[in-house]
């Protein structure tokens, strides 16, 4: 499949479940579709770095977070224009804010693909578990940083209000909804082009063999900074949006365990080695959990994760994609 | 007399106090055929690694091709026409026989300046390989699949991928069987005659006495004997090198 038919389909897709949930008449839909979608982007952006190239990233709620903190800085910003700035400058200043979320996404992508290549200059002459170590300690780093970051809320949080309602979209949950939809299309067609091209090559090369890799011309820590930049501001991009979804960001939520978890197990869970697999992973996951959380109690999201997560490693190492392969390739042969 | 196309000077190394590599001094002309021998820790191997770039030499310089190659990363050195196979076969696992070759065909040769290959190009580049080193038909497997011999030889299709002025082979033979090391050296002695210049590493005396036009003997970091194969194994200092004085 041609890439633009490829981002049609996936429109196409988005449109007809954003079509279902708005028909349900239920706002729920579109808050449960959002954290799926969310983890979709996630996982996605992980395995860019942890499926393509082996380099196994424990920070993804860094970079998650600095997404959402950055949304939260300029709209900080918006909130106190008089109080910061000469009266002039706070009226010039007012036409561009409050910042919409769409620009704010790139601001978080930006933000966390910066430090992403920062992190990747500091950590990628590490290898295994040393690198992933590192990636943790990140997120464990950027969280102090915000505790002690009193002007976006601090240990205490920061309350983001979001308008009731859009244009076109009405409810504001199904316009952020639909925002998260195009970062899907992006993060996918992104991963999928990537898998298709000498970068995608090159990423494998690494995760196979770095030695035979420079040995065969491949410039690995350009490739492997590459990797780090691209999968830090997707991390990012799905961050943004989150302080417009929940109302209230503190340090708690943002870098919160469960999304390195998640960004992890859901690749895993569906497969490393290809696009598709991080987007059932994600699915899979994703809804197990927003129905547990309707049905249960959201402690048991964890929990979810890490049973599944043992299953699969036990019983299938390469993923639901994998054991697929596996058996469309034990049908070719018999 | 032309200029050499690789000149080692004074190459030293050291892994802590030891010293891996004393002063090593090595001259390979353009369409040569050497072979590099030493008992086992001699550093042919460290030797090798320093020349392409894997290890960094504390003292000493690599030209090639009359370029400085110090403080050039291995992928660099490569793209400039250095190629190496390893001694333990190095394949990419989750790559097909025909993408293994591919690999170096579009991060070297596609990438060198002022070349364009077309992606038809690559593809007929890349059956050439398989077909020179008799892997053609299994272009579409996994190098799982592949026996010692082809797994020797597709690590040195890999590196002829790259389109070299010098190939170094490093112990490409080791494990095999004697028609199997008949195949390697024939190989080799083949890219050769296509243009390579080869630096053979080799512990098979027979493979290297066939191979080399000329010889070069590591003991301990420091090479001892350089010269026409025939007289380097008379020389006293490598039979004492070898058997013990």
């Amino acid at each position: 499949m041609r890439t633009p038919v490829f981002i049609v389909v996936q429109a196409v897709v988005g449109l007809a479940c954003y079509l279902l949930f708005d028909n349900f008449g239920n706002d729920y839909w579109f808050f449960a579709g959002y954290t799926v979608l969310q983890y979709i982007v996630l996982a996605t952006a992980w395995n860019i770095l942890g499926g393509y190239c082996g380099y196994v990233n424990f920070g993804s709620a860094g970079f998650f977070a600095l997404g959402a903190y950055t949304s939260v800085f300029f709209y900080n910003i918006g909130q106190s224009l008089d109080e910061m700035f000469s009266e002039s400058t706070a009226a010039l200043l007012s036409h561009i804010f409050p910042i919409p979320v769409p620009i704010l996404v790139l601001a978080g992508g930006a933000v966390a693909g910066l430090v992403g290549l920062g992190t990747g200059y500091l950590t990628l002459r590490l290898r295994g578990v040393f690198f992933a170590i590192a990636t943790l300690a990140l997120a464990v780093v950027l969280e102090t940083l915000v505790v002690n970051w009193q002007f976006v809320g601090g240990s205490r949080g920061a309350y983001v209000i979001p308008p009731n309602s859009v244009p076109v979209f009405g409810p504001y949950i199904q316009y952020l909804f639909a925002l998260m939809m195009v970062l899907v299309i992006v993060a996918l067609t992104c991963a999928r082009l990537i898998e298709r091209s000498r970068l995608g090559y090159g990423f494998a090369t690494i995760r196979d063999d770095e030695l035979a890799a420079e040995a065969c011309g491949v410039p690995t820590l350009r490739l492997k900074l590459i990797a780090t930049v691209l999968s830090g501001a997707l991390m990012g991009m799905a961050g943004a949006p989150f302080p417009f979804y929940i109302g209230y960001v503190e340090p708690g939520s943002a870098f919160n365990l469960s999304y390195a978890v998640n960004s992890i197990a859901m690749p895993m869970i569906g497969g490393t080695s290809s696009w598709i697999g991080p987007l059932v992973g994600a699915i899979l996951l994703g809804t197990l959990q927003q129905l547990a959380t309707v049905t249960i109690s959201s402690v048991l999201n964890l929990l979810i994760v890490g049973l599944l997560l043992i299953g699969f490693v036990i019983v299938a190492p390469n993923g639901i994609v994998g054991l697929v392969q596996d058996w469309i390739a034990k049908r070719t042969k018999s | 007399m032309s200029a050499p196309l690789l000149q080692v000077e004074q190459l030293s190394k050291r892994f802590g106090g030891f010293i891996a590599l004393d002063t090593v001094e090595l001259s390979v002309t353009e369409g040569e055929r050497v072979g590099l021998i030493g008992p086992n820790g001699s550093g042919k191997s460290t030797l090798v690694n320093c020349i392409t770039g894997t290890l960094h030499n504390e003292t000493g310089s690599v030209t090639f091709a009359g370029e400085k190659m110090d403080g050039l990363i291995a992928h660099q050195r490569t793209r400039r026409g250095l190629a190496r196979s390893f001694q333990l076969p190095r394949p990419f696992m989750s790559m097909s026989i025909a993408e293994n070759i591919r690999v170096p065909l579009l991060y070297t040769v596609a990438a060198r300046a002022g070349h364009h290959v077309s992606h038809g190009e690559l593809e007929d580049r890349c059956h050439e390989l398989l077909s020179l080193v008799a892997l053609e038909a299994k272009a579409s497997q996994y190098p799982r699949d592949l026996t010692q011999v082809e797994m020797r030889k597709l690590e040195l299709a890999r590196a002829m991928a790259t389109d070299p002025k010098l190939l170094i082979a490093d112990e490409s033979m080791a494990g095999l069987s004697h028609s199997e090391i008949e195949d390697i050296v024939a190989l080799l002695i083949k890219l050769n005659e296509a243009g390579v210049t080869i630096i053979m590493i080799e512990h098979i005396m027979r493979a290297v006495m066939r191979f080399s036009q000329r010889l070069v003997v590591l003991v301990s970091g420091k090479k001892i004997a350089d010269g026409k194969p025939d007289d380097v194994i008379k020389d006293q200092e490598v039979v004492g090198a070898y058997l013990g004085s």
